[in-house]
């Protein structure tokens, strides 16, 4: 068998969770606020997502209910960073701790516990393709979920009156409140949003990826997923395809070991991270690809006035 | 009805309440999960908070636990005043520890006076270098520094990994994962009989003196707390971003590179996997928690310690989880800021004058509401 | 310094007194407490030692009282907890992994009537005794099955960290395969981690996608069986009988069995015939190895013939690591008709025949 097929398929199942962490983070980032809590946010809603499904048997309650706890702990953020103006850097490195903490914490009794794992979607004549139907109608509903959360953020983002609305504020919070954007409401909204799409990532990693809860099994994809978005310059098409980059590059140090490639394997499991300091460091370069895109009140708190 | 308005100057008296107002609030919390847990909640906090301490070994092993995060806030502290978020304190600390250690190994037995010194100073070049790498990217091509001493912080640990797998594992020691011991000479002299506390925790006390100090009473330190709070006006004065950026970055790796190898020179005394259970992530708390001044660094360190030590202690006593540690940690930080808002704003009763809650007209940015306005993706224009 | 010591204490002893629930510890259970690396509840390695907890409670009743404390690190904490469970009247303490040898022994220096267990430890004392499973023979006697039920002759090992015991699990399993299977080679990926269930996957897909049908493990997640279910491939897991992570794809398990072990322990303690200076090593004669039950997939003969071998590493009379051995670069490692050295077993860092690569040195 070539290893071409097995090798896309583990990257697109190693890149889902990061694609709807970051399409998430992109829009709360767009709204300009900065919410570093993603990986708390994500294990909070692996262990609902988990505990869902093992009550319900049914995966989409999971999901739904991984979703409702990301967006819970996003609205903590809310309140505290849109709120009550705290520092949007320390609230987010808070959330990451207390979800940590908090899944933990939940999660205790429900380890070792086994999930049937998500059935792959088939699609009628595409799935039984040679080749293409192995390479692209082979996957579980959310990869392709992931897909459409793509084409719906492109959209809000691009066309949307709405989507519109929001980049103005993370512009510019207070011209946009001058003519009577609701700034704290889009806020709210643009982080439960992240919250909700984080929580998903986490039941995705829980629920399909490897069907089970162990504590801090999001291993820092919250924060590789964080990356992604400054990697894809605020861009939703980029950031997917750099969630793509991200897992292949971990599979293929893998891969490269599998046949024999006498490295250190520590030096290999480096490559995922310096490949993403390095085209970091490539799509940043020139400080106008960044200026154009980044959010130009990103990360600062907005007090609409009494 | 109950309105936030804000101050026209910042209350020193909540800026001193806050974080005790914080600290009340996680003790409530704490009894109220301790009662859902099934467990006395005066025993829990017994066993949480003062166990520990009850002996001059416990009271030894808090300050052993709070140098290595108070060694790294501080620095860290002194970037966030500048609005430098070097978030990757953790691998700054495992390459101090890398350097330190090498040296360590290269010295071997031998015993010289100057061994121990050329440890630290190796251990904060250490640091140093690697926080330099995110300050030359982010100075020379605009590179979140976030992001990149993050990345840092894995390939740090993965190298250290190699080392001690590879190169420096001990040849006596049937190819397990770890390097010779240090010898005597190589290892931190302890400050009192029969603890662990060693002269790590003075070069703290020494280092957050000195800190305030260059944050008070020294030029470079001024510019870096205006480039904070009013980066505009900075510009305006013109202050060098670029050497901000540089002099944030390199003392923060400084003194995490000294607490890696006060770590390896101290309770460990040899190269391993693992030498930090993730003092550079708690620091960013510690450094918050402390309100990035020096003074609070040193208690907010001690603060955390203790919850370090008290959730290991309820585990023993109470069959706590160890999760609640983390729990904790998360929720005073929670609680602490949301205090802070009560430094800058304050709430006011307003009588409703049948007009309805609705946008209100006149719009005021808050540039620096509390501690620095936040803006750590900007790139320098 | 004492004196505010003594403030302190006298504090603590007045918050002492109005908690009700603080009775005085009478002498009366032997206190036993384990240290464990990872979470009770990680279906591995520290849930294994935490069952053999349990069983010892319920072996040994009201005659003890255990305590344990999860998650500790491998870091300057150890040497606290560790200290702190001997000054809090524990008399036997396990230390359930490598990483806790230097503190033990400091700490063991300092209570010398505090008994300490250390696991896969090499270093003893006059109250420092270490005990490790053999796993390399449920190594092996997996390499049978894996060797028969290869239809690609290429079979998977995701490694951890390529330390001795690692690689001598990876080279017993190639020479179980090959004793049935003279063709079977051996791919290794190693995860460079202990427990990370993503990369388990993935490094589990890329030995399936390499062409290795048969995988096994040495990292503690159940994630590569879940792959290998998913892929209609087979797995072996390790520490805990994982089957019901991959109910076709889980062929069997070398899993651990602690509590034979931590009873005769605790009872030497009690009777005080405990001694220090031992290094115990049990393997599947003392039951501390012990295989799960097997896959219906694997046919009788081969039940039989892993039967066969299983009382035959028991019983002695059977040595897979006896010559002639040769690595996978040709070199001889062990005569015809001679024995690995103990030196070499232990410190092992090279692969037999079979296995592709070389151990990262």
């Amino acid at each position: 068998m070539s290893p071409f097929v097995p090798m896309v398929q583990s990257t697109v199942v190693a890149a889902t969770p990061l694609i709807f962490a970051a399409l998430g983070e992109t829009i709360v980032e767009k709204s300009g606020v900065l919410n570093l809590g993603i990986e708390g946010m994500m294990l909070v809603g692996a262990i609902a997502g988990f505990a869902a499904t093992l009550a319900t048997g049914n995966a989409g309650i999971g999901f739904v209910a991984g979703a409702a706890a990301g967006t819970a702990m996003a609205l903590i953020f809310a309140v505290l960073t849109i709120s009550l103006q705290t520092n949007q850097v320390a609230t987010g490195l808070a959330l990451t701790l207390f979800g940590i903490g908090l899944s933990a914490f939940v999660g205790h009794d429900l380890a070792g516990m086994p999930l049937p794992g998500m059935e792959g979607v088939t699609f009628p004549v595409l799935t039984s393709l040679p080749l293409v139907g192995e390479l692209l109608f082979h996957y579980d509903p959310m990869v392709y979920g992931s897909i459409i959360l793509l084409i719906a953020v492109m959209w809000f983002l691009e066309r949307s009156h709405a989507g519109l609305k929001m980049r103005a504020i993370g512009e510019s919070p207070a011209v946009a409140h001058s003519i009577g954007h609701p700034v704290v409401l889009i806020r709210y909204l643009a982080v439960m949003f992240g919250g909700a799409t984080s929580g998903i990532a986490g039941a995705y990693l829980s629920e399909v990826q490897t069907p089970m809860w162990a504590e801090g099994m999001s291993a820092g994809k919250g924060w590789i997923a964080l990356a992604l978005v400054v990697f894809g310059t605020w861009r939703p098409g980029r950031v997917v395809l750099g969630a793509y980059l991200f897992g292949g590059v971990t599979v293929l140090q893998l891969f490269a070991q599998g046949i024999g490639l006498n490295v250190p394997a520590e030096f290999l499991s480096m490559l995922p991270y310096a490949a993403t300091v390095v085209v970091l460091v490539i799509i940043c370069r020139d400080p106008k690809t960044i200026l154009l895109n980044q959010p130009a009140s990103l990360g600062r708190s907005f007090y609409p006035g009494t | 009805m109950l309105r936030l308005e804000p101050r026209t100057s910042p209350s020193h008296a909540m800026a001193i309440a806050s974080p005790v107002i914080a600290a009340v609030a996680m003790l409530v919390t704490g009894f109220l999960l301790f009662r859902l847990l099934g467990k006395d909640p005066v025993e829990a906090a017994y066993i949480f908070f003062v166990k520990p301490l009850n002996s001059s070994y416990g009271l030894g092993e808090l300050l052993l636990k709070a140098t290595p995060l108070m060694l790294c806030a501080l620095g860290l502290g002194l970037g966030f005043q500048a609005n430098v978020w070097n978030i990757g304190a953790e691998g700054q600390l495992t390459m101090g520890a890398i350097f330190g250690g090498g040296v360590a190994l290269w010295l071997g037995d031998s015993s010289t006076w100057w061994g121990l010194p050329l440890m630290l100073v190796a251990g904060v070049i250490g640091g140093m270098l690697w926080a330099a790498i995110a300050a030359w990217l982010r100075t020379r091509f605009n590179t979140n520094e976030i992001l990149v001493t993050l990345m840092l912080v894995y390939i740090a640990q993965l190298y250290l990994s190699y080392l001690v797998h590879g190169p420096w594992r001990d040849p006596a020691g049937h190819n397990f994962p770890q390097s010779r011991g240090f010898a005597d000479a190589q290892t931190m002299p302890l400050l009192f009989d029969g603890g662990r506390t060693n002269w790590g925790f003075l070069f703290g006390l020494i280092l957050a003196g000195a800190l305030w100090f260059f944050s008070r009473r020294t030029y470079a330190g001024f510019r870096l707390q205006v480039a904070g709070l009013a980066p505009a006006a900075a510009a305006y004065a013109g202050f060098s971003e670029k050497r901000n950026i540089w002099l944030a970055l390199l003392i923060s790796g400084a003194t995490a590179g000294l607490a890696g190898i006060c770590e390896v020179a101290g309770p460990i005394g040899q190269m391993q996997q693992q030498i930090s259970p993730g003092y550079g992530f708690a620091a960013i708390i510690v450094a918050w928690v402390g309100r990035l001044h020096p003074i609070g660094i040193v208690l907010a360190s001690l603060l955390m310690s203790l919850l370090y030590l008290g959730g290991e202690s309820g585990q023993m006593s109470m069959a706590l989880p160890s999760a609640i540690t983390g729990l904790f940690q998360g929720l005073l930080l929670f609680y602490l800021l949301a205090a802070d808002l009560f430094i800058t704003f304050r709430l006011r009763n307003v009588r409703t004058t049948g007009q309805p809650d609705q946008a209100p007209a006149a719009p005021v940015a808050a540039a620096s509401s509390g501690g620095p306005g936040a803006t750590p993706l900007e790139s320098s224009p | 310094m004492t004196r505010y010591t003594r403030v302190l204490g006298r504090m603590a002893a007045a918050v002492l007194l109005s908690c009700a629930a603080l009775g005085a510890q009478a002498a009366g259970p032997l206190k036993v407490a384990f240290v464990y690396l990872g979470p009770v509840g990680d279906g591995g390695w520290t849930f294994q030692h935490d069952q053999g907890r349990q069983g010892l409670e319920k072996a040994m009743g009201t005659a003890i009282k255990t305590t344990y404390i999860e998650n500790v690190p491998e870091t300057a904490d150890a040497e606290r907890v560790l200290r702190q469970l001997a000054a809090d009247g524990n008399e036997l303490i396990f230390a359930t992994s490598f990483g806790y040898m230097e503190p033990l022994l400091k700490v063991a220096k300092q209570f010398p009537k505090v008994k300490f267990e250390h696991v896969n430890g090499y270093k003893q004392a006059t109250n420092v005794v270490t005990y490790e499973p053999i796993f390399d023979q449920g190594f092996y006697l997996m390499g049978i099955i894996a060797g028969k039920m290869t239809k690609t002759n290429t079979l998977g090992f995701i490694g951890s960290f390529p330390i001795p015991s690692v690689v001598r699990d990876a080279n017993a399993f190639i020479l179980g395969a090959k004793s049935v299977n003279p063709k079977s080679t051996l791919k290794v990926v190693w995860a460079s981690t202990w427990y990370d269930p993503g990369k388990e996957r993935q490094a589990a897909e890329t030995l399936m996608g390499q062409g290795a049908d048969v995988l096994s493990q040495n990292t503690d997640s159940p994630a590569g069986i879940q792959a290998a279910e998913a892929k209609g491939k087979y797995a072996f897991a390790l520490d805990s009988d994982m089957s019901k992570y991959g109910p076709k794809a889980h062929l069997t398990a070398s899993t651990e069995n602690w509590t034979d072990y931590y009873v005769q322990e605790t009872k030497a303690v009690i009777a005080g015939t405990w001694t220090g200076n031992r290094a115990t090593r049990w393997g599947l004669k003392e039951k501390m190895v012990v295989m799960a039950p097997m896959n219906v997939a694997v046919p009788a003969d081969v039940v039989k013939m892993v039967e066969d071998k299983k009382t035959a590493i028991a019983n002695g009379s059977f040595d897979y690591f006896g010559g002639p051995i040769k690595d996978n670069t040709g070199k001889e490692r062990v005569a015809a008709g001679a024995k690995l050295p103990v030196g070499d077993y232990m410190s092992m860092n090279w692969y037999v025949e079979g296995v592709e690569g070389s151990v990262p040195q």
